[in-house]
């Protein structure tokens, strides 16, 4: 795999991971039943434009958790998929797996928020080993990739070095093919037109043009009129 | 013809001439008191390679850590261990309290005894430090069997249903599909998974009565259920047993009949 650019000449800065979590939280819609990944995507839950409130359900069993216990107070008995531990609040459920997965199996999960090693122009998803290290963890990804209604990629734009995360062809493996919606980076949100079988650049962020995001990513993107600045 | 039935449990209270007919099947009536003693009595009669489920999800919460904790001082080895997030808590603290030391199944590892481990989550995200999954798997000395978490449950729930196998579409066109029949409905592609039982299922319930009949709480369900029905023993560490009537009948989570031993922690138990 080579450096799509290796000189690292960014003209503006990148945006932080949390204004990454900010702008994908843009696009979750009020009542959604939502599941979040670990890292940037987690962070999505404190940005939630007003008004929009949200069914959070993690894999481990519970729908309609909200903000985390302080430290020191949770109860290991009321946990996230992350290992954290909610607040019990009104209107919370506890179930077991076997529910858990008919909930995502079955289709019921609105938008998944997760996030890549690597998309692939066609939104194949690889995210769960790298294959240098030999061992990885599924977990719950491949479940979630696979049947959720939308999936929402959130991640820096490139990898160490600046290598290309958004690819012609996934070189790691594969968490789902032909699954990823629409990926949020650090410096563009590009749309996965299935369609019409291409990616297409919806927005940059401050300071950078469609020239600039393109010569940081691997896979042909494609203009579907001017793309939007990243807010 | 064979006509056994064989007794077991440390508090029987059938006799034996309650022998009953089934063409060449061996089969066990359990005791209506399932109450077992101590942590180790329950584990005792555990071999060295047996496949056992660990029941929770990852984490102290649902995990039946004191079970756990029998298992290895009993010390046998060739162990196949079944688990959901299987080693990663001791290493990055996952699902525990802050001020405790984490225990997670990689215990069976560090100490030699497991030679195999089919999860959904064997490793954390950090190598540094190494957790004893990793670091047996890269010394050779452990089995690591991958499986995406909802095709792991739906393979246990479906040994303990009696379905031999089931189509999903999740892992089609991954490595894990590698090997697997594929089958189209609608237009869409499936995979063929198998079952997944196990000799013993070590689990954990909030209480159990004295038949077995358990009571959950919060999201410590997680695989415990399921997990009860796949194995053929299964084992129960609760922090309290009472009395039938003592868990209301609309709480039941898992039924009696798939409970063989259960055991009450101390009162006070520091451990989560």
């Amino acid at each position: 795999m080579t450096s799509v650019h290796p000189n690292g000449n960014d003209p503006a800065p990148r945006l932080d991971r949390a204004a990454i979590a900010k702008r994908a939280a843009r696009d979750l819609v009020d009542g959604s039943t939502v599941n979040l990944g670990i890292g940037i995507p987690t962070m999505c839950a404190d940005f939630l434009p007003d008004g929009v409130e949200l069914l959070y359900h993690a894999e481990n069993g519970i729908l309609g958790f909200k903000e985390l216990s302080a430290p020191g107070e949770g109860d290991p008995n009321l946990m996230d998929a992350g290992g954290k531990f909610p607040k019990l609040v009104p209107g919370m459920a506890f179930f077991d797996s076997v529910e858990s997965f008919s909930l995502i199996r079955g289709g019921h999960i609105d938008v998944t928020v997760l996030g890549a090693l690597q998309v692939s122009h066609t939104g194949d998803l690889a995210n769960w080993m790298i294959p240098k290290r030999g061992i990885g963890s599924i977990g719950g990804a491949m479940d979630l990739a696979a049947n959720s209604k939308r999936v929402v990629v959130a991640m820096e734009h490139t990898a160490r070095d600046n290598i290309a995360k958004i690819v012609d062809e996934c070189s790691f493996p594969l968490t789902a093919p032909d699954c990823v919606d629409e990926i949020v980076t650090d410096i563009a949100v590009i749309e996965i037109d299935r369609k019409n079988d291409r990616l297409v650049l919806r927005e940059v962020a401050p300071g950078w043009s469609c020239d600039d995001v393109q010569a940081h990513t691997e896979a042909r993107l494609e203009l579907d009129g001017e793309p939007g600045l990243m807010a | 013809m064979v006509f056994v039935c064989e007794h077991f449990g440390t508090n029987n209270q059938r006799s034996v001439s309650d022998i009953q007919e089934k063409d060449r099947t061996i089969w066990r009536v359990m005791p209506i008191n399932k109450t077992t003693n101590s942590f180790a009595d329950a584990v005792a009669d555990i071999p060295s390679g047996a496949s056992i489920m660990i029941g929770g999800f990852g984490g102290a919460g649902g995990q039946p850590t004191r079970l756990m904790m029998a298992l290895r001082d009993l010390g046998v080895g060739d162990l196949t261990i079944i688990g959901n997030v299987a080693g990663i808590s001791k290493t990055t603290g996952y699902g525990w309290p802050d001020h405790l030391d984490p225990i997670d199944q990689g215990m069976f590892f560090e100490s030699g005894q497991a030679t195999k481990i089919i999860c959904s989550f064997p490793v954390p995200g950090t190598t540094n430090p190494l957790s004893d999954i990793e670091k047996a798997w890269r010394e050779g000395k452990a089995d690591v069997n991958i499986v995406p978490q909802g095709t792991l449950i739906e393979r246990i729930r479906a040994a303990g249903a009696g379905i031999p196998g089931f189509y999903t579409p999740t892992g089609v066109g991954t490595t894990v599909a590698e090997g697997k029949e594929h089958r189209e409905f609608d237009g869409k592609a499936y995979l063929l998974e198998e079952a997944l039982s196990a000799d013993y299922a070590l689990i954990r319930a909030q209480k159990a009565d004295t038949r077995g009949n358990l009571q959950y709480i919060g999201t410590s369900r997680s695989f415990n259920p399921a997990m009860a029905t796949a194995a053929k023993t299964t084992i129960v560490e609760v922090d309290e047993i009472v009395e039938p009537g003592g868990i209301d009948s609309e709480r039941v989570g898992t039924l009696s009949t798939y409970v063989d031993r259960i055991v009450q922690r101390e009162s006070g138990d520091p451990l989560p």
